[in-house]
C-alpha cells in the first residue's frame, strides 16, 4: 500500500512549517520551499487518480486506525478528479504569481506563502477526507486561512471585507457543525460511509431532515449560494491577487464537491429526490442565483468585481444541475467543477496579470488593453468565450450537459436561465472587449506613466513571463478539457455515479 | 400548559442551547460595534460547544476512566457498561472546535486591530460613511 494520499496532504503542510521556519534565516528561501511542496502534492494527486483509475477506490487509514473509529481518507473517482484540480491549480498559480506577490505583499512575503499553503492543505483535506467532522475541521482551516489572506490585500478596504466574510464564514461553518451533530446523535458515527449504511434504516426521522438541512445550509453559506453570497464580492475583490487567483477558482468549488459529496455518498439520492421535496426549490434557487449574479455582473464598474459576480453566477448553475434529479444534470454539475474551476482561473490569470501593469482596473481605465497585453487579452478571451459557452471551449460541453438535464427534468426555467446568462456573459465581456480594443486610449487616468501624450504606437507592455506560460496552459487546458470532454465523462464520472 | 413546562425542563439545555444560539445570531447580525459583533460570534459558538457536550451527557454516569481497570485482573474486570460512563466522542470533538473558535476569534480580534488603526473607529455604520466618501 502506498502513501500517497497522505503525502498529497502533508507535503503542503510540512511546505507551510518550512516555509514559515526559512523565513527566519532568509527571506528568500520560503518560495521555492512552497513551489516544491505543492509540486510533490500535484504529483501525489496524479498518482492517485491513476491508482483510483486502475483499481477502485483507495481508502487511507490515518495512523492505521480503523474506521468508523479512525479517520479514513476515502479518495474515489470524483474526490481523486478534484484532488488533481485543486493541487494542479495552486501549484500553477504559485508559478505564476511570484511577480505579483512582490509587488503587492512584499514586505509579507513569507506569511503570504505560509498562509497559502495551509490554505491548500485544508482544501485538499476537505476534498480527500471520509470523516464528517475531519471535513469540519479541514474547512475551518481553509476559511481561517483565507480570512487572513483575503486581509492581506488593499490596505483601505480589505480588513472589513475579510471581517465580514468571517462573520458569514462562522455562521456556515457552525450550522455545519451542528448538522454533523445531529447526524451524530441519530447514527452515532461521524464516518460517510458507515453514516451512509446506517441512515436507511431510519426512514422518516427527523433528526436526519434537520442535520441533512443544517449541514446543507452550512455549505451553501461557504459556497456563497444566491442570498447567502454577500461576502463573496467584496472578498474576492479586495484580496491580493495571487490569492483571488487561487481562492475563486477552488474555494466554492470544492464546496460544491462537498455538497455533492453529502448528496450522493452520506445522504443517498434516493433519501434526497424520493423522500424529500426539496429538490424543485433548490433547482429555483440556481436559476434565481443565475439570473441575479448575471444581473449584478451587468451593474458592476469594475473587471475585478464583475467577475467575482460571474462566480456567484457559475455557483446556481452547479446547485441547480445537481439538484435536477437525473444523471444528465448531475454529469453536468460534476464536469462544470473542473471546467468552471479551470475558466475562473484562466480568467483570474489574465486578471492578475492586468493588475500587475495597470493597479486599478475600473473600465474606464483598460483602454487599449489589447494593444498593450495582446497574450494576456488573448488568454482572456478564450477565458471568456469559455464562460460564454463557444464549443470547441469546455465550457460548452458541461453547460450542454444541464441543459439537457434540465429539459430531462421538465426544469424549463433552469434551462432558459443557463441560455439567458449565456447572453449576459457575452454582453459582459464584449462590452470589456469594446472598451479595451476600441476605446482610444488616454480617456482614462492611468496613463500618465506611459510616453508623452501624442505618441500613436502604443507600446507592448507584457506581464511576467512566468504568468504568461502558465496562461498559456491554462488556455491550453481549457481547449483539451472541452475535446476529452467525453473522455472525461467516460472514465470518470459516469462509472462514478453508477 | 404543563406539558410544555415540563417539556422544557426535561430537555432545557437543548434549549439553553438554541436560546444561546439565537442570542449570538441577533448579535452578530443587529449590532453596529464590531466588538459587540465578535462577541455575539463568541455566543454563537459556545451554543454549539454547549449542544456537543450535552449529547454527550448520560443521566447517572461517570466520566470515561474504566472503574478498577487497575488491580483487579481476570473475569470481573472484563464486563464493561457502556451506560456508565458517559459518552467522551462528543466531548472530544469539541476540544477541536474550541481550538477553531479561539482561532477565528484572534484573527477577528486582529482584523479589528487593523480597521481600527485605519480608521480610528469600530462602529458600523461610521465606518461605511467613511469608505463612501472615498
Amino acid at each position: 500500500m502506498n502513501n500517497y494520499p497522505a503525502i498529497l496532504i502533508i507535503a503542503p503542510l510540512l511546505g507551510a512549517f518550512f516555509a514559515g521556519l526559512a523565513a527566519w534565516i532568509q527571506e528568500r528561501l520560503s518560495y521555492p520551499l512552497a513551489l516544491i511542496s505543492l509540486a510533490l502534492s500535484t504529483f501525489a494527486s496524479v498518482n492517485v487518480l491513476m491508482e483510483v483509475i486502475a483499481n477502485g477506490t483507495v481508502h487511507y487509514r490515518m495512523a492505521g486506525w480503523a474506521p468508523p473509529m479512525g479517520i479514513e481518507y476515502r479518495i474515489d473517482l470524483l474526490n481523486a478528479m478534484v484532488l488533481v484540480l485543486v493541487s494542479s491549480i495552486a501549484f500553477l498559480n504559485l508559478l505564476a504569481s511570484y511577480q505579483n506577490v512582490e509587488q503587492e505583499t512584499h514586505d509579507r512575503a513569507a506569511s503570504f506563502y505560509v498562509a497559502y499553503l495551509l490554505f491548500v492543505v485544508g482544501l485538499l483535506g476537505v476534498v480527500a477526507t471520509g470523516d464528517l467532522f475531519n471535513l469540519y475541521v479541514l474547512i475551518e482551516i481553509t476559511s481561517l486561512t483565507s480570512y487572513t489572506l483575503v486581509a492581506l490585500g488593499d490596505r483601505d478596504r480589505a480588513p472589513l471585507a475579510s471581517l465580514n466574510y468571517l462573520f458569514i464564514g462562522v455562521i456556515g461553518a457552525s450550522f455545519y457543525l451542528l448538522g454533523v451533530g445531529y447526524i451524530y446523535i441519530i447514527t452515532g458515527s461521524l464516518n460517510m460511509v458507515d453514516v451512509a449504511g446506517i441512515l436507511p434504516n431510519l426512514p422518516g426521522s427527523s433528526t436526519v431532515l434537520v442535520g441533512f438541512i443544517l449541514c446543507l445550509l452550512g455549505v451553501w453559506i461557504k459556497m456563497a449560494l444566491f442570498p447567502l453570497h454577500v461576502w463573496l464580492p467584496n472578498g474576492y475583490t479586495y484580496a491580493p491577487t495571487a490569492f483571488s487567483r487561487v481562492v475563486a477558482p477552488l474555494m466554492t468549488k470544492v464546496m460544491v464537491y462537498v455538497m455533492i459529496r453529502l448528496m450522493i455518498t452520506v445522504f443517498g439520492l434516493e433519501y434526497i429526490f424520493v423522500t424529500l421535496h426539496l429538490s424543485e426549490a433548490v433547482v429555483w434557487l440556481g436559476t434565481i442565483a443565475i439570473v441575479f449574479g448575471g444581473i449584478m455582473a451587468l451593474a458592476q464598474k469594475n473587471l475585478k468585481k464583475m467577475l467575482s459576480y460571474i462566480i456567484v453566477c457559475e455557483i446556481g448553475y452547479m446547485v441547480g444541475g445537481a439538484w435536477l434529479g437525473n444523471e444528465l444534470g448531475m454529469t453536468g454539475a460534476i464536469l462544470h467543477i473542473v471546467n468552471d474551476a479551470l475558466m475562473t482561473f484562466a480568467l483570474f490569470l489574465a486578471l492578475g496579470n492586468i493588475v500587475y501593469k495597470i493597479k486599478d482596473v475600473d473600465y474606464s481605465n483598460l483602454s487599449g488593453l489589447f494593444g498593450k497585453m495582446p497574450w494576456t487579452m488573448a488568454g482572456f478571451v478564450l477565458a471568456a468565450f469559455s464562460i460564454i459557452g463557444v464549443p470547441p471551449t469546455c465550457g460548452f460541453f458541461s453547460k450542454w450537459y444541464l441543459i439537457l438535464g434540465a429539459f430531462e427534468a421538465g426544469a424549463y426555467h433552469f434551462a432558459a436561465a443557463l441560455l439567458i446568462s449565456s447572453l449576459i456573459c457575452a454582453v459582459l465581456f464584449f462590452k470589456v472587449f469594446e472598451i479595451c480594443f476600441f476605446a482610444p486610449e488616454g480617456n482614462g487616468l492611468s496613463h500618465d506613466n506611459s510616453h508623452g501624450h501624442g505618441d500613436p504606437v502604443i507600446v507592448m507592455d507584457e506581464a511576467p513571463v512566468a504568468s504568461l506560460v502558465t496562461l498559456g496552459i491554462v488556455s491550453l487546458a481549457l481547449i483539451l478539457v472541452g475535446v476529452y470532454s467525453g473522455t472525461i465523462v467516460n472514465t470518470i464520472i459516469l462509472p462514478f455515479l453508477r | 400548559m404543563t406539558e410544555i413546562i415540563s417539556l422544557v425542563v426535561a430537555k432545557y439545555n437543548y434549549w439553553l442551547y438554541i436560546v444561546l444560539m439565537m442570542i449570538g445570531l441577533y448579535a452578530m447580525i443587529a449590532k453596529n460595534n464590531l466588538i459587540k459583533k465578535l462577541v455575539g460570534m463568541n455566543i454563537f459558538q459556545t451554543a454549539i460547544i454547549l449542544f456537543y457536550v450535552s449529547i454527550g451527557y448520560k443521566t447517572g454516569a461517570t466520566i470515561p476512566i474504566i472503574k478498577n481497570a487497575h488491580g483487579s485482573h481476570g473475569a470481573e474486570a472484563a464486563v464493561i457498561h457502556a451506560a456508565e460512563y458517559i459518552n467522551p466522542l462528543p466531548h472530544v470533538l469539541m476540544l477541536t472546535a474550541i481550538v477553531v473558535s479561539v482561532a477565528t476569534f484572534g484573527v477577528a480580534m486582529a482584523l479589528c486591530v487593523r480597521i481600527y488603526q485605519r480608521y480610528q473607529t469600530l462602529e458600523e455604520d461610521e465606518l461605511r460613511m467613511r469608505l463612501s466618501e472615498k
